[in-house]
């Protein structure tokens, strides 16, 4: 009875995961997005935990002799995935951050310049200026480092007036 | 217009709009998409039930109330039902178009929306958010265009994620005692985080 009792323990860590990850995005430490991905490799690995012989068939079919194997091989494909994956959506964080940062670098220095100070040395103060002043500022040149290719269209329909 | 650095995701682009239309004080927002599918001729009707009736907190046009206007495809359609039913019977009250993204609010909506606004497809968790927090919703029927231009967003594989993660929003947010962290301290720099960006959310006072 030794294979039902590493089934029961497969059924149980699957579960658990399953409640961690919920329990994370319930808490809002963690987004929908990646909480799918994570629930989709339980699933699967409750998939395999349950049907037993679906292990022998993929064993069988990439040609690996002992099921186990099988299984650190899927698991070892599946990690290296998730992790090329986060690897692809940091870059893109750290190069918007740096995106971000340079705007606002950008826009500190104009603010500056607008309120007649010399460029350099009139504080260094960060723009902590509020949203009146980046309301000014963005009717000025709009250098975006990056124009967002956004599939809707800025546009500002108005409201009539009453 | 308010253009961002670079790609928001639709979530974040019209929550920059809500956070202007909060720093600036403006008592109605109105949300329209860019690609020409809603018509402006309702805003005036949907100011009507906002404003002059005051029976809603945000009004929706709805496609699905009378006749949409335009030849909503099938699997929009069918995914638009599966939301409707289960935002209808969670909201409590009949919710025929919940994917609708021609919204007009009050004060109020703006300040939740301004404070906590859902990420990748917002529309109907964003109906759910109002309902957590007691705010009133009403739907007028409006017809819409077929959009003008530009492809949707929501192609074939995409529209299983979309399912897919809706329905994990709306399941875990049942779970949660209040949804949006509306108590939370109120910094400054929160509220002036409008950075320049590109909305399709327009507004206006009035």
């Amino acid at each position: 009875m030794d294979g039902l009792d590493i089934q029961i323990v497969a059924l149980i860590v699957a579960a658990a995961a399953f409640l961690v990850v919920l329990e994370l995005v319930r808490r809002r430490r963690l987004v929908e997005r990646y909480a799918l991905l994570l629930l989709l490799a339980g699933a699967g690995l409750l998939v395999l935990a349950v049907w037993r012989d679906l292990l022998e068939i993929i064993a069988d079919g990439i040609g690996v002799e002992d099921p186990v194997n099988a299984i650190f091989i899927l698991a070892f494909a599946v990690v290296a995935g998730l992790l090329l994956h986060f690897s692809v959506a940091n870059s893109r964080l750290s190069d918007e951050t740096k995106i971000l940062a340079q705007e606002v670098a950008r826009l500190d220095r104009e603010l500056r310049t607008l309120r007649g100070g010399t460029a350099d040395g009139n504080g260094a103060q960060p723009a902590d200026e509020g949203a009146e002043t980046l309301a000014e500022l963005r009717e000025g040149p709009a250098a975006s480092a990056r124009e967002a290719a956004s599939e809707r269209p800025p546009s500002s329909p108005e409201a009539p007036t009453e | 217009v308010l253009r961002h650095p670079f790609n928001l995701g639709i979530g974040g682009a019209v929550q920059s709009g809500y956070k202007y239309a909060l720093a600036h004080d403006y008592d109605v927002a109105v949300q329209v998409d860019g690609d020409g599918q809603h018509k402006p001729e309702y805003l005036e009707t949907m100011l009507d039930e906002l404003h002059t009736r005051g029976v809603a907190d945000m009004v929706t046009g709805s496609r699905f109330l009378e006749d949409p206007g335009y030849k909503v495809p099938l699997g929009r359609r069918l995914g638009n039902m599966i939301f409707g039913a289960v935002t209808s019977a969670i909201v409590r009250q009949r919710i025929t178009d919940p994917t609708s993204g021609m919204r007009m609010t009050n004060r109020r909506g703006i300040e939740l929306f301004a404070r906590d606004y859902p990420h990748d497809y917002p529309e109907v968790e964003a109906i759910l958010m109002l309902h957590a927090h007691r705010l009133r919703l009403h739907e007028v029927p409006v017809r819409m265009n077929a959009r003008g231009f530009g492809r949707s967003s929501i192609d074939y594989p995409r529209s299983a994620f979309y399912m897919a993660k809706v329905l994990l929003a709306i399941f875990v947010g049942l779970f949660r005692r209040r949804p949006t962290p509306l108590d939370a301290p109120r910094s400054e720099a929160e509220e002036s985080a409008v950075a320049p960006g590109a909305a399709s959310a327009g507004a206006k006072g009035s």
